[in-house]
């Protein structure tokens, strides 16, 4: 099913997507990737608050290349989202609610999100050139110092996802393959 | 003897790292087209459209094709008849790498320490290997490597009597095992024999070799084609959404290796393999 959604992911409109929706994003959403989230997940465990309110937000794995002169951002396309499976459990029970990535998850990341209600969207990997053209704004907002990996937040228009994994579990890597074969096998 | 300023391959370095990420080469545009016309399932075809959207995006606003504009691989093949002046070589090597990532606008992903982590800053040092050839001239290859295929590679010391059959379910476990993570569809270079460094450097240099020319063995050349139909029956599918195009292409390269073992080592990488080579 093809979806057009505005951020923010509330509660209420994760549970409206389903593992297998083409869901065009709209909104505010969030980069980080291996360095920022464990930088994030630190501050946390100090007691520290974010550089971002993370109610119902959305975080995109992704560090970008720089823009050239007259772009919004360079080449964005998302990274293997499995590096921050040891972080986005921690992310998710503060609120963030939304993924983009690309790549398989652990039990553990899809337990939070049945947990929290949290969607992990899949972005076209490797399609960096592309993605970027969704990108209408970016902004540095904290660990500057990381370069690629520093915090970023963008405004993105009609950003094209698939529903990997939805907030009852269910997986487009296994549902998609499965159905693939069968279709084969029948042919 | 013929000199060669060390000057001069900073300056293809830097050139080849910027065409490199920005420009797919054409073996693997041609099978990435060739697969969306076999492509038979939809989601599948959807996914390689936009693929093959994104590679004309780039080499249109010379923009990089993807933001992993990889660790620089750099393959020197130097004739014996060459002498380098004017500086040292695995500098000037950096050199044409840091320029190359600066001016190219292309992403600076290397940590100086693999525990402590610390970005380098310039995507230096280059992964850099060196072979001494006939000849007076200099073949220089950049073979930008992203590390979401990179991480899903494995090696294994084989015992002798797993035989051909080891070889085989290696492979396929392999690429089951990178399933959606390596952005498929992906290109698997596989290095047999040698060492153990050995036959990780073999399946590296398979993947720097085109993908529409077979080994020059016609045993291997067969395993290629057989290997490749057989990642193709897996069904992860382009991005790992499912469907026939797992894998673009199979490259194997050999070496003689110990009466005591068969390394195998399985080099991934993902459907924006890029690689240019100049000669000087």
């Amino acid at each position: 099913m093809e979806k057009h959604i505005t951020l923010p992911l509330t509660r209420e409109l994760a549970k409206t997507l389903r593992c297998g929706d083409t869901v065009y994003l709209t909104g505010e959403i969030y980069t980080s990737r291996d360095a920022g989230h464990k930088r994030m997940c630190e501050s946390l465990a100090k007691g520290e608050p974010l550089p971002f309110d993370p109610a119902d937000a959305t975080i995109y794995y992704v560090g970008p290349t720089p823009a050239k002169p007259g772009q919004v951002i360079g080449s964005a396309g998302p990274t293997t989202s499995g590096r921050m499976d040891a972080y986005a459990p921690t992310m998710m029970s503060v609120g963030a609610r939304g993924m983009i990535g690309k790549g398989a998850r652990l039990p553990e990341v899809v337990d939070a999100m049945k947990k929290y209600d949290g969607v992990y969207f899949g972005a076209i990997g490797g399609a960096g050139a592309l993605l970027a053209k969704c990108i209408k704004k970016c902004e540095l907002i904290a660990y500057e110092d990381l370069g690629a990996e520093a915090l970023r937040k963008l405004y993105v228009e009609d950003f094209p996802t698939v529903v990997i994994i939805d907030c009852e579990g269910n997986n487009l890597y296994e549902k998609g393959r499965a159905e693939y074969l069968a279709k084969r096998k029948t042919d | 003897m013929r000199e060669i300023d060390a000057g001069r391959i900073t300056d293809v370095i830097e050139r080849l790292c910027i065409e490199a990420n920005q420009g797919l080469p054409g073996d693997v545009q041609n099978a990435i087209r060739g697969c969306r016309a076999c492509e038979e399932w939809e989601t599948a075809q959807n996914v390689l459209d936009r693929i093959i959207d994104n590679f004309e995006i780039a080499k249109e606003e010379q923009v990089p094709i993807c933001q992993d504009t990889g660790m620089a691989c750099v393959f020197l093949e130097i004739g014996q008849d060459v002498h380098i002046t004017g500086g040292n070589l695995s500098e000037a090597v950096d050199e044409g790498v840091r320029r190359g990532y600066e001016k190219g606008y292309l992403r600076k992903s290397v940590v100086k320490d693999p525990v402590r982590r610390g970005n380098t800053g310039d995507n230096t040092p280059a992964m850099l290997y060196t072979e001494i050839v006939p000849g007076e001239q200099i073949k220089i290859t950049v073979g930008p490597k992203g590390f979401g295929s990179e991480n899903m590679s494995a090696i294994r010391m084989f015992k002798p009597s797993a035989g051909l059959q080891g070889i085989k379910d290696f492979i396929l476990e392999t690429a089951e095992a990178a399933g959606p993570n390596p952005c498929p569809p992906m290109v698997l270079g596989v290095g047999i024999g040698g060492t153990f460094d050995k036959a990780a450097l073999l399946a590296k240099k398979a993947l720097m070799r085109p993908i529409d020319v077979p080994n020059p063995d016609p045993f291997y050349a067969a395993l290629e084609k057989e290997m490749l139909e057989k990642v193709n029956q897996l069904g992860i599918g382009p991005q790992g959404f499912g469907g026939r195009t797992t894998a673009l292409g199979l490259n194997i390269e050999t070496l003689p290796t110990h009466i005591a073992g068969m390394p195998c080592a399985i080099n991934i990488s993902c459907h924006v393999t890029r690689h240019k080579t100049e000669v000087i």
